[in-house]
């Protein structure tokens, strides 16, 4: 039993050094993602993973000097992932919400989106509030801010959920569903595509505070860290910059 | 045990079950249709009968029921236009018909290859005595061959069937709300890693209920051959 008892303290001591040594040293950030969500994050043709969330975390990590490597992951599982320490950082568009803001925390927004509606071409959908969408079938990837915005705002719709914006896209192409919510930028590069030729954005509503990068809640030195450098990176131009090569306006968060 | 998710989402994964249920009843019985024929098609000595009944048999069973249903489903998606001129769109437009239909051409190459098995197992002497007795060989079939393969299709059928509950999970990545769907929704709300617990109750509670039935039906069907 005594033995027992020194075999579980010593295990114990060791386990708290570890975690509090690396709680503390960031000089590697391992950074997740969902791959899945261009032109945010996207892996291409070379299976590198892409993107604007991908630019910034790169800008981020060079105002820390800090390497970082990057994991994609499956959306619906990039939370329980961050928590289970696959990764430190998470950097996919994800929304600041309050339900996540309970086991996440977030840095500040590093950028804004509008979310639209996008509907078949000649539906007929001129207005997006639930009286102009009465009977119409909603769908939106599950587990995002949109979601929670179509099942509050819109209680009572057939509302459908998909495990990648993708699916949504083609289920709306073949016209499973009759419209379609989604960050509006996102929206619009799938529309530029042929398949998304069917298509037309309908009409936009006001969703979520803005995107930040997640970190377990513990790190607040992390997430200070990342908050510092996304001003700083905003204050000497590399922002303007990456932002620049994706969009022709700025979607930087006051 | 928290008590607010319970409450939120207990009353969803009760529905979720049902349409759980649902899509395994559905499933599993017009499968059960489908497979006598296939059986009856593998065992067949025309060629080209035989031969389609593996060939469907075989294609069923080699390949994963996820991506069968995502063929089904996002494949039927883009023959809409053919599918609108048929007027059989408003059927493949809905998830759970889709699921339905996968899940039941999926089990019915199980269940025929269980039926089949089973109708071979009974022993050539039992049909060959029937012959003997001047019995058709129709009669034979009915009335000797069938009764004893039933018995032993049971367990092998019980299998399959815990199967599909558990495989009727995937429906949950198209859209439908089953067990797995509503506990998905559920999870992505609440981060609580409880709720998948709860689904993996109430799936086991569906397996055990699904397991005593069928000692009860055995119990029942062997009661000729027991000794006490």
């Amino acid at each position: 039993m005594r033995l027992f008892k020194t075999i579980a303290l010593t295990a114990a001591t060791l386990v708290a050094v570890t975690l509090s040594a690396e709680a503390k040293d960031w000089s590697t950030i391992r950074i997740g993602t969902e791959g899945a969500f261009p032109p945010f994050n996207f892996i291409d043709s070379d299976k590198q993973i892409k993107g604007f969330d991908i630019d910034i975390a790169k800008a981020v990590c060079a105002n820390l000097k800090a390497t970082c490597t990057f994991v994609a992951q499956d959306w619906d599982g990039l939370i329980p992932a961050l928590q289970a320490s696959k990764f430190d950082a998470i950097f996919a568009s994800m929304s600041i919400t309050d339900e996540r803001k309970q086991v996440v925390d977030f840095s500040r927004a590093y950028y804004n989106t509008p979310t639209a509606f996008i509907a078949a071409k000649g539906s007929g959908i001129t207005d997006v509030s639930p009286a102009g969408l009465k009977g119409k079938t909603l769908g939106a990837q599950s587990s995002t801010i949109q979601s929670s915005y179509l099942e509050q705002t819109y209680p009572g719709f057939d509302v459908k959920l998909y495990p990648t914006q993708d699916e949504v896209n083609l289920d709306l192409a073949s016209g499973r569903i009759d419209a379609l919510l989604v960050d509006k930028l996102v929206g619009m590069e799938w529309l530029k595509k042929s398949d998304g030729a069917c298509c037309e954005i309908v009409g936009e509503v006001p969703v979520g505070g803005g995107i930040g990068a997640a970190v377990r809640k513990q790190d607040t030195d992390l997430r200070d860290a990342i908050s510092k450098a996304i001003e700083a990176i905003k204050a000497d131009g590399t922002y303007d910059k990456i932002n620049a090569e994706y969009f022709p306006f700025s979607i930087w968060a006051n | 045990m928290n008590w607010e998710l319970l409450q939120n989402y207990g009353p969803r994964m009760l529905q979720g079950l049902m349409v759980t249920l649902q899509l395994v009843v559905i499933a599993i019985s017009l499968g059960a249709l489908l497979a006598v024929p296939i059986a009856l098609g593998r065992m067949s000595k025309n060629r080209l009968v035989g031969g389609l009944a593996f060939a469907y048999v075989y294609a069923v069973r080699g390949t994963p029921l996820l991506a069968q249903t995502f063929l089904v489903y996002y494949g039927a998606g883009q023959f809409r236009p053919e599918l609108q001129a048929v007027g059989l769109w408003w059927l493949f437009r809905d998830a759970f018909f889709c699921c339905a239909l996968t899940f039941t051409l999926n089990t019915a190459a199980y269940q025929a290859e269980i039926y089949r098995g089973a109708i071979l197992a009974v022993p050539r002497g039992q049909s060959e005595a029937a012959m003997s007795l001047g019995l058709k060989p129709r009669a034979i079939f009915r009335m000797v061959v069938v009764p004893q393969a039933v018995l032993l299709a049971l367990r092998p059928l019980g299998n399959e069937i815990i199967l599909m509950i558990k495989g009727s999970s995937v429906a949950a990545i198209v859209t439908v709300f089953d067990l797995m769907g509503v506990t998905r929704l559920a999870y992505s709300r609440s981060f609580d890693f409880q709720v998948y617990l709860w689904a993996a109750v109430l799936y086991l509670a569906l397996v055990e209920i699904i397991r005593r039935v069928w000692d009860l039906i055995e119990r029942r069907l062997t009661r000729h051959v027991r000794q006490h």
